[in-house]
């Protein structure tokens, strides 16, 4: 810490190698082309259902799994495509559970909302707002217990700040010391209600007072910002010190789902933010640091748009499940009694 | 009172063998911690773990927060993550507060990762009527998680299969909901030493009779064996069955009884109105047993009532022994 004060570089520059900014820099495009990949395919009727896009939110995912490895665990929720993504998820088998395959994460049982990778440490986005909190203790009381030394960064939305469970799983996880980090996406909205109108402090980290951890708020869609703050709560976690949240202040630019007319919120306050897009600003902070040029930028992205094109063809060539296994792993079938 | 019991063999209390099952396990698996309210030093609300806190210390018993939903999920998300947590809920009907963690989550994280995973908790909920304790601490919900696939749940009778029945829970990749009637947890009857499983899944003929078939759950397995044996005076031949596990339900002992007997009574404390008696009668109606019945099916549940408080008005919202000989008399009539 001390070292920031000499040198003007900021936090993610200083400490991850160009390597690891690029490959961030990369599933920050991969989110985004994967959401926009979903979506076109939604209007195309190739998807049916729902999905909660993520587009604008990709340098909170990102920066926040930027110092977790394949043991650490992540939860999600129910925007949780790029949490997926930035945990190292194969977008071929993300897609192909949105097109609801056998191929896909979850055999095509799950699709946008219970997307997993448990190989990777991600146990899963969530259907119910604030569902994951208290399973991200659950996991960082087996870490803490089993001695992995495994971390868990729990993601949860400005929404989930006022369910019972956040302040339950909160106030579990200081009172026993456990490695969980709480990382709050707030988008400014609960589907269509603002947090000004639903919350009773200004700031979502404000909360962590009341249960005696670290809480920061940061630009969310500053990637540097966000590791700045996550790395620091993980390294305290990794190290026995307990819990910490970080709130990180972003916006989704699509609405809440595939149902939103967008009512509660103007067209200034959204091209606002479009002009806050972390993605750009993740490629200015690359190039004035001189860690990639314009073209190695246009060559990752060019990269992510084979990844997704691909993907999506292993999607559609993927086998459908077979009706009669519907029932297939309600319960694990060797121990069916 | 237990027809498992015998006087010459070893007998501990309903919650003294749940205790020694927790024991065992603990004992043979790092893995496995308790959790649940007040379940530490002070040996939980009706005494079930017990000193088991001085043996395996407060990180393996551990004391949690009034938070059942967060509580729950803890355990889910240990339980997804290499633990066994077996997680008490004070009174089953505090499992109002949890039943997001249980139907929303630890019932379907398996099925919706495609079965790229296993949540093996085991839930325990004390649960039903006669403690005085009135409206929202006496309640019998298992058709509420029952309703749930994904779920096991089970009703152990006695101690020895509440012993049983919980070290099979522990070894059961799935979530088991474990109800345990309360009025049970004083009650000795004879429990095997060491370790043995009682198989989830499979009811138990309890009391084997010609005349008449009555399938019964918890404490109702108990009334049911009074009813029979003074039905037997009357010449009335009654075949009890303890259901033990509702959810898988045990549709062959259940089917063969009623075919051989070709009268059914359910018995079940729960509310008689889409309760357990209404799906073992469906399971009834439904199959070639039903060609066997000689009458209609009786259900005898609990009143369409919260339970009160007043002990005699506590004691008519639930089955009782002579409601039971009553309705297997009529029941019977016309056969003897």
């Amino acid at each position: 810490m001390p070292d920031s004060a000499k040198t003007n570089k900021p936090y993610a520059i200083r400490k991850y190698s160009p390597e690891e900014l690029k490959g961030a820099l990369k599933k920050m495009y991969l989110i985004r082309k994967f959401e926009e990949g979903a979506e076109e395919s939604y209007m195309r009727g190739l998807i049916h259902g729902t999905m909660h896009l993520s587009i604008g939110q990709e340098a909170s995912a990102v920066g926040s799994c930027m110092s977790l490895t394949d043991d650490d665990k992540i939860t999600s929720t129910h925007r949780g495509h790029g949490h997926c993504v930035a945990k190292g998820a194969e977008l071929s088998k993300m897609f192909a559970e949105f097109f609801g395959k056998e191929t896909g994460y979850c055999k095509g049982r799950g699709g946008s909302m219970h997307i997993a990778d448990p190989s990777k440490g991600n146990l899963g986005a969530n259907g119910i707002v604030g569902g994951g909190l208290p399973i991200a203790v659950g996991a960082a009381l087996s870490a803490k217990r089993l001695g992995t030394g495994a971390v868990t960064v729990c993601f949860f939305g400005d929404g989930a700040n006022n369910e019972g469970a956040f302040h339950e799983a909160l106030n579990m996880a200081k009172v026993w010391n456990l490695p969980v980090v709480f990382v709050c996406e707030n988008n400014k909205y609960g589907m269509s209600t603002s947090t000004e109108r639903s919350t009773a402090v200004k700031n979502i980290a404000e909360r962590a007072a009341a249960y005696a951890m670290p809480g920061v708020t940061v630009d969310g869609n500053d990637f540097s910002a966000v590791t700045e703050a996550v790395d620091a709560a993980v390294e305290r976690a990794r190290n026995g010190e307990g819990p910490s949240l970080v709130e990180n202040l972003t916006y989704r630019w699509r609405g809440h789902s595939k149902s939103d007319r967008n009512r509660y919120r103007t067209k200034e306050e959204i091209a606002e933010w479009q002009g806050r897009d972390p993605i750009v600003a993740m490629g200015k902070l690359l190039m004035e640091h001189k860690i990639a040029t314009d073209d190695e930028i246009s060559a990752i992205e060019a990269e992510a748009d084979q990844i997704i094109k691909d993907a999506i063809q292993f999607a559609t060539e993927g086998a459908d499940p077979r009706i009669e296994e519907v029932t297939r792993d309600v319960y694990t079938e060797e121990a069916a009694s | 009172m237990n027809a498992h019991s015998k006087t010459d063999i070893r007998e501990l209390s309903y919650a003294e063998a749940i205790r020694e099952a927790m024991d065992i396990a603990m004992a043979n698996d790092e893995r496995v911690i308790l959790m649940g309210e007040d379940i530490g030093v002070y040996g939980g609300a009706f005494g079930v773990t017990g000193d088991l806190i001085e043996k395996y210390g407060p990180d393996r018993v551990m004391d949690t927060p009034i938070s059942e939903l967060g509580g729950a999920g803890v355990a889910v998300g240990a339980a997804l993550t290499g633990l066994r947590p077996i997680f008490e809920f004070q009174f089953s009907d505090f499992a109002t507060l949890g039943m997001e963690q249980i139907v929303n989550q630890a019932a379907k994280i398996r099925y919706m990762l495609g079965g790229a995973v296993s949540v093996p908790v085991v839930m325990r909920f004390p649960a039903g009527s006669g403690t005085g304790a009135a409206a929202q601490h006496s309640q019998s919900l298992e058709a509420w998680t029952a309703h749930v696939p994904g779920l096991k749940v089970v009703q152990p009778a006695t101690p020895e299969d509440a012993k049983g029945l919980l070290l099979a829970a522990l070894e059961d990749p799935d979530p088991v909901m474990i109800y345990e009637h309360k009025i049970l947890y004083k009650m000795k009857g004879h429990v095997p030493e060491g370790h043995y499983t009682t198989p989830i899944g499979k009811a138990a003929i309890v009391r084997e009779g010609k005349d008449l078939t009555i399938v019964a759950t918890a404490i109702m397995v108990h009334k049911a064996l009074e009813a029979a044996e003074k039905l037997a005076a009357e010449g009335i031949d009654v075949e009890v069955i303890d259901l033990r596990t509702v959810r898988p339900m045990d549709r062959e002992t259940v089917l063969a009884s009623v075919r051989k007997t070709g009268r059914l009574i359910c018995v079940y404390e729960g509310v008689k109105t889409l309760g357990v008696g209404a799906e073992v009668s469906a399971m009834v109606a439904e199959s070639d047993a039903f060609d066997f019945l000689d009458a209609p099916i009786v259900r005898l549940g609990g009143a369409e009532c919260p339970i009160p408080y007043n002990p005699e008005l506590e004691k008519a919202v639930v089955p009782q022994v002579p409601g039971i000989i009553d309705a297997a008399r009529n029941l019977a009539k016309g056969r003897i």
